[in-house]
């Protein structure tokens, strides 16, 4: 094998984990597991991200640096809404001793 | 403001000041405070109004005028907001804050006890205020200010005990008939923006005698004014508020609808004298109007069985006779006759008061009578008004309706218009004012009393806050009309004071001057009137043991007389009922095409809000799936549609 993985197989890798995590959300019922799951999803666009912009680097373009700011600020943003989700998780947690989301239907008329 | 002469323009801030602090703070306040400091409010305002008379004596130019802030300034119009100081407003600012004074004390006594006490008088300083805004005004903007705010204390306190819906109808009228008057004023101010371009009341008094003597344009203002101040003065035809208006307690009728109020009117005249001296047209409607209310309201009063509608009556009589005097251009006399009038119709109306309270609430004269032994202080004051209103020579009231008279006799203003036809109807209604407040007197003082026993055995003198402005009042009802006795034979000191703020060195009104033997006949013929009826009344109401005090309270003409002529039953054909009519039918409109209509798309949201709610399963899943869904539909309509650019 030599010379660098082409960016095909890297974009074809992030769609894969982007459809795991999607089914993830779809099909767990466990709070925990669908987090885990979106975060997938969004590390799975940010694999995306740096992939095109290593071939825009190769290609020689200063527009590289601006995909993997985009990587920065979903990684951030990522982080925030982590502490959020999980705060609001240990609140549904104590207050009902699980995290089906499926039992979380109050709100229904 | 280093001239004593401006420090009057301090009274409205003051007295609005006082109106702010009871009205804010009132409640917290015991009994007494609001009124002493509504009282000390007023007898500043008395001070300062002294102040500027004493400072205005023996100048040159007496006349101050203080522009305080510009206000409208568009192109070539200019308006600044400025005090008028000068012998009329002067003498309009004694009167309103030294009857005011009296009555704010009276009412201590008279309000005692009620829970709006500090409302009342809030509301008594917030007149306060407003009149003197109207009265010391230098433009017409400023003044209609002051013409709204008199208009709005005046609604505040007809309605002041608003818990029984007559005094709150009564208040509504007084309003709604006023707004009729402030079109005319409205009116009036676009004419002279767009003939003189200003409405400073100097300017535009100067453009006026500008302009050819009796232009059309000049009568139309005229008469715009004339709606003004017909409005306000309670004057044909929208005199049918003031009757109504007694609703209020009875120091408000004493202060706002006898002395001060309802006399801005005359004074908006007075104020544009050379105006109306070069509009002969306009003065003779003026004159007529006042004539024929002042012989429609005493034809009114006499038929009247409460004690204050009789006094309602009369003061729209007597407001005619100061419209008369205007419109014949004797501007001094019609302000003489606010001044005297000002002391001896607050003087009865504070008599009635005090009647009223040692009755505890009744009014109906029918059931008083007598009352003269048991209430000498009231009783005594009440008869000099009586007679000083009648034309008793030598009283004050004798002195200023003389000169009305007396100048309608002589008026070359309006040759051609009837002078000898108004002399007449004057002569004739001053009759009529002697007869009907004989009955007046009478019937509450005089003879035997009807009231219940139970009635008489609680009447008692009123305290002394309310007998001292009654013995004030009457020493001025007596000696007020020295100030201007005949001009053609005694010293004149009002005429002389007056006459350069009213007209000015801008124009005269000429007035024949008959020989001596015919003004002393003028003067005999008014004391004819007044005995005559003062003595047809000593005959009915007297001398015949006062069985036709009965008598005329019923019968087709008396009825048609405390009707007040029929004139509400008309206006309620005229105008209400079509006016109820269309809003009634409106209703239906409102409540069978409007109001259904609004339902039903309310019910039919209602009904989509529901089925759209379907779709909130609440399962998270399920909004997750949708999501992708969409996502996944968006991603291929793009893919296949393509990007443009």
């Amino acid at each position: 094998m030599g010379g660098p993985v082409p960016t095909e197989a890297w974009v074809a890798l992030s769609a894969a984990l982007f459809a795991i995590g999607a089914i993830g959300v779809l099909t767990r019922r466990s709070a925990i597991l669908v987090f885990l799951s979106v975060e997938l999803m969004l590390n799975a666009a940010n694999l995306a991200l740096v992939a095109f912009a290593r071939q825009w680097a190769v290609a020689g373009t200063q527009v590289a640096m601006s995909g993997q700011t985009v990587v920065f600020i979903v990684l951030a943003i990522a982080a925030a809404e982590v502490a959020v989700g999980l705060g609001i998780l240990v609140a549904i947690f104590r207050d009902r001793v699980s995290t089906d989301v499926d039992t979380l239907s109050e709100v229904r008329l | 403001m280093s001239d004593p002469a401006a420090w009057i323009a301090l009274v409205p801030a003051i007295a609005l000041a006082g109106a702010l602090i009871n009205g804010l703070f009132g409640r917290s306040f015991r009994e007494p405070f609001p009124g002493v400091l509504a009282t000390v409010v007023a007898a500043t305002g008395f001070v300062l109004s002294f102040v500027a008379f004493v400072a205005l004596q023996g100048r040159e130019q007496a006349h101050v005028a203080l522009e305080l802030w510009p206000y409208l300034q568009a192109g070539s119009f200019d308006l600044s907001l400025g005090v008028m100081v000068d012998p009329l407003s002067v003498l309009m600012m004694l009167v309103i804050t030294g009857v005011g004074t009296l009555i704010h004390l009276y009412s201590v006594g008279y309000m005692h006890g009620d829970a709006g006490y500090s409302r009342y008088f809030s509301f008594l300083n917030l007149f306060i205020a407003a009149m003197s805004v109207l009265v010391l005004a230098d433009s017409f903007m400023l003044m209609f200010v002051g013409w709204e705010g008199v208009g709005v204390s005046s609604f505040l306190l007809i309605g002041f005990w608003y818990q029984t819906k007559a005094n709150a109808d009564a208040a509504r009228k007084a309003f709604i008939v006023n707004r009729i008057g402030d079109v005319g004023f409205l009116l009036a101010m676009f004419l002279m923006v767009a003939t003189f371009g200003t409405l400073n009341i100097a300017e535009v008094n100067a453009g006026a005698v500008g302009l050819a003597f009796g232009s059309g344009t000049l009568a139309l203002i005229g008469l715009f004014l004339l709606v003004a101040a017909a409005g306000k003065s309670a004057q044909l035809p929208l005199q049918v508020w003031l009757p109504d208006a007694m609703a209020g307690p009875t120091p408000v009728s004493a202060l706002i609808h006898a002395a001060t109020m309802v006399t801005a009117g005359v004074y908006l005249i007075a104020r544009t004298a050379p105006l109306f001296s070069m509009t002969p047209l306009a003065s003779a409607v003026v004159a007529w109007v006042g004539a024929l209310t002042a012989l429609v309201a005493a034809l009114a009063a006499l038929g009247q069985t409460d004690i204050k509608k009789i006094l309602a009556y009369s003061t729209i009589s007597q407001l005619g006779y100061m419209f008369v005097a205007v419109g014949v251009g004797a501007y001094w006399v019609a302000i003489f006759h606010v001044f005297t009038h000002a002391f001896f119709k607050a003087l009865l109306f504070l008599g009635s008061g005090s009647v009223i309270h040692a009755l505890g609430g009744e009014q109906d004269i029918r059931r008083m009578g007598g009352l003269g032994a048991k209430m000498r202080i009231t009783g005594t004051t009440s008869l000099i008004a009586t007679l000083a209103i009648a034309g008793v020579p030598l009283l004050s009231g004798f002195f200023s309706k003389d000169a009305i008279l007396a100048h309608a006799f002589t008026s070359i203003h309006l040759d051609g218009y009837g002078t000898y036809g108004l002399y007449g109807v004057l002569l004739l209604t001053a009759a009529l004012t002697a007869f009907y407040m004989f009955r007046w007197y009478y019937g509450i003082f005089g003879g035997t009393s009807r009231m219940t026993a139970k009635a008489a055995a609680n009447v008692h003198e009123s305290p002394a806050t309310m007998t001292v402005p009654l013995m004030v009042l009457a020493f001025f009802a007596v000696f007020a009309g020295y100030l201007g006795l005949p001009e053609f034979a005694f010293p004149n000191w009002i005429a002389h004071w007056l006459e350069p703020a009213t007209l000015g060195e801008l124009t005269e009104v000429p007035f024949r001057h008959p020989a001596a033997w015919v003004e002393w006949m003028l003067i005999l013929a008014s004391i004819v009137a007044a005995g005559a009826g003062l003595a047809l009344g000593w005959w009915i109401y007297a001398a015949r043991k006062g069985a036709p005090i009965r008598g005329l309270a019923e019968g087709p003409l008396a009825r048609l007389s405390r009707s007040g002529l029929g004139f509400d039953a008309a206006y309620r054909a005229l105008f209400i009922g079509g006016a109820e009519g269309t809003a009634s039918g409106v209703a239906v409109l409102d409540r069978d095409l409007v109001d259904r209509g609004l339902l039903g798309l309310g019910t039919a949201l209602t009904f989509f809000g529901r089925l759209s709610a379907r779709l909130q399963s609440g399962f998270v899943r399920a909004y997750a799936l949708a999501m992708f869904v969409g996502v996944g539909v968006l991603v291929i309509l793009v893919a296949w549609m393509g990007v443009r650019a």
